[in-house]
Formats: structure tokens, sequence, C-alpha cells
């Protein structure tokens, strides 16, 4: 069994309306410091299967396919191997 | 005429769209079910994608509802130069299909927008405009919370070169500003069409506003070019 957490953000370029709304928040409660906010989303998918590339390869296509939008948005992922 | 107004699971404008046509243009109408595959038998002239709330807009609005089983049909239908006309979640619908160029963002002010706007008509040579002039100003109702238009800038241009943007937000005497922009849409984009110009996107709703009883009877100008486009008159 593999765990994939998947994230997805916006890509660079693209315009955040919730990252900029939650900055201009912080910036008012003070924490003064932050260059950038980028809301975004997290995934947990589980999958049983053996070898982990066939579980990141299938990662990757739906990611292509369904998950993301390529023109707006970019993701990462991490695979961990687990018990059931 | 045919008509076929598609039914996802979280559709809210369907009756609206099918009442539209059946008792104002007084054409043929038929639902036609998400689930089941486009028929070529059904001989459609025109294909209505209509607004809601497809899937609950889980994933991305429009996301999910891409891969329903009619949608190879329409794919299929709009390749073979078939009208299909995608309003508010139906334009999503058609943007995550990739018959339309772009992606839709939340909106600018993260708010859930219902409220009447104008939007300019910048190409009333198809099918969906044919019965409007260029530049003429439309009174239509928007209702979303995603509709803040994203194209990267190369494509953009290209657009325009193609005379793709239909409509675009703008004041009761025209003007296109950022204060009559709603949503954040990029050019305040309303409504787009492919290259062909047989598959139109819009945010605002025509069939909300096709009876003057309504408030405006503006919409009805989309529906009247369709009927003018298919009757070859």
């Amino acid at each position: 069994m593999f765990l994939a957490k998947v994230y997805i953000t916006y890509k660079k370029g693209v315009l955040d309306p919730q990252g900029s709304t939650v900055k201009k928040a912080l910036g008012t409660m003070g924490f003064d410091t932050i260059e950038d906010v980028r809301v975004g989303k997290y995934m947990e998918i589980m999958l049983e299967e053996k070898e982990k590339d066939v579980a990141e390869q299938k990662i990757k296509e739906m990611c292509d396919k369904v998950l993301t939008n390529p023109v707006i948005e970019e993701y990462s992922y991490d695979i961990l191997e687990v018990r059931k | 005429m045919k008509f076929g107004v598609v039914m996802f699971p979280g559709s809210n404008c369907d009756v609206d769209c099918f009442h539209v046509i059946k008792e104002v243009l007084k054409e043929e109408v038929e639902y036609i079910w998400h689930k089941e595959p486009l028929r070529e038998s059904k001989r459609y002239d025109c294909i209505i994608l209509p607004g809601g709330f497809s899937y609950g807009d889980y994933l991305r609005p429009g996301a999910i509802a891409r891969f329903s089983n009619v949608m190879e049909g329409i794919i299929d239908f709009a390749e073979k130069g078939g009208l299909v006309l995608g309003i508010c979640n139906g334009f999503q619908v058609l943007l995550e299909a990739g018959l339309l160029p772009g992606a839709m963002k939340r909106n600018k002010n993260l708010r859930f927008i219902c409220d009447n706007v104008f939007v300019r008509v910048e190409n009333n040579t198809i099918p969906f405009t044919l019965k409007c002039k260029k530049g003429q100003v439309l009174e239509i109702p928007i209702a979303h919370g995603d509709g803040n238009y994203h194209i990267d800038k190369k494509t953009l241009k290209e657009m325009k070169e193609n005379n793709q943007i239909v409509f675009r937000y703008c004041d009761e005497k025209g003007e296109v500003s950022e204060a009559t922009n709603p949503n954040g849409s990029i050019d305040n984009i309303a409504g787009i069409c492919n290259r062909r110009g047989n598959v139109l996107g819009m945010m605002p709703h025509p069939e909300r506003c096709s009876e003057e009883i309504l408030g405006s009877a503006d919409g009805k100008l989309i529906f009247d070019s369709i009927m003018k486009y298919l009757k070859g008159e």
C-alpha cells in the first residue's frame, strides 16, 4: 500500500484570489513580514499497489487528467509506503 | 429545430433553458441525462449545457461533469460543427473539457455574485450573436462564485486575433473598465467562442432574461440568433 500526499496550488504568475486575501488579512493582524501566501489543495490518496513506480505513475496520470487543471494549477506529491 | 438541454446532477438552470426553448421560442426541446451517451439519431441542432453546480463544484467547477458519459458525444458533436452553448457552469464544463481555451478561478473578491450586469457584444458574426449589433450592450444577470476567467497572454492574443472574445463586462453605455469588471476576469471577458464559432461559453444567463416580464429580454437575442442561423435566414 502506498499513501500519496498531493499538493495543488495555482501556478506562479497566476493571481491567487484566496492567497492575496489571506495575505492582506495577516498583514492587518500585524504579521508584517509576509512576502506571499498561496492557498491550495491537499489530498491523501491510498493506492493498493506493490511497486512504488507504478503508484507514482498512476498519481501523475490522475493529476494531469483530473485532479489539476494545467491551465492554472501545478502540483507536487510525496509517496509513502504504508502497512495495511 | 431541435434543442437538447443536458442535465448533470446539480444543474439548476436546466428547467429555465427548457422553458425558453419550448414556451418562448416554441421549438422542440428534450432533456439529455448526463449518464447516457449522446445518440446521433436524436439529430439535435443545438445542445445547451446549463448553469448550476454540477457535482457540487467539487474539485473544480465542471471538472467532474466533464467526464460524464454524455460529454464524449458532445465533443464529437462540436467537432462536427454542431452548436453548443455553455451557460455559467456549462461554460466551466466546456473549459474543463477543452472545447474552449482557458480556465475559471474564484472571483477576485471571493464572493458569490448575483447581479444584473451589462456586457458588450464584441463579435456579432457567430451563430449565437447574429442578431446583435457589434458593440451592442446587453443587460443580463450573472450568478457565480467562479467566473474569474484566466488565460495565458499568448493564447489571449491569438483569441483576439481570431475574434474569439464574444462578450465583455461593461457599463450601460458600453464602456469597458476595471470598475465594470465584477469578478476579476482577464480583459473583462464574460464570454468566448472557439475558433470555428460553433461553441460559445458565457457566464451571464440569457435564459433568465428572455421575457419582458422578467425585467429584460436581452437574453432572447442569443436564442433568436441561434434560430436565425439554424433556419439559414
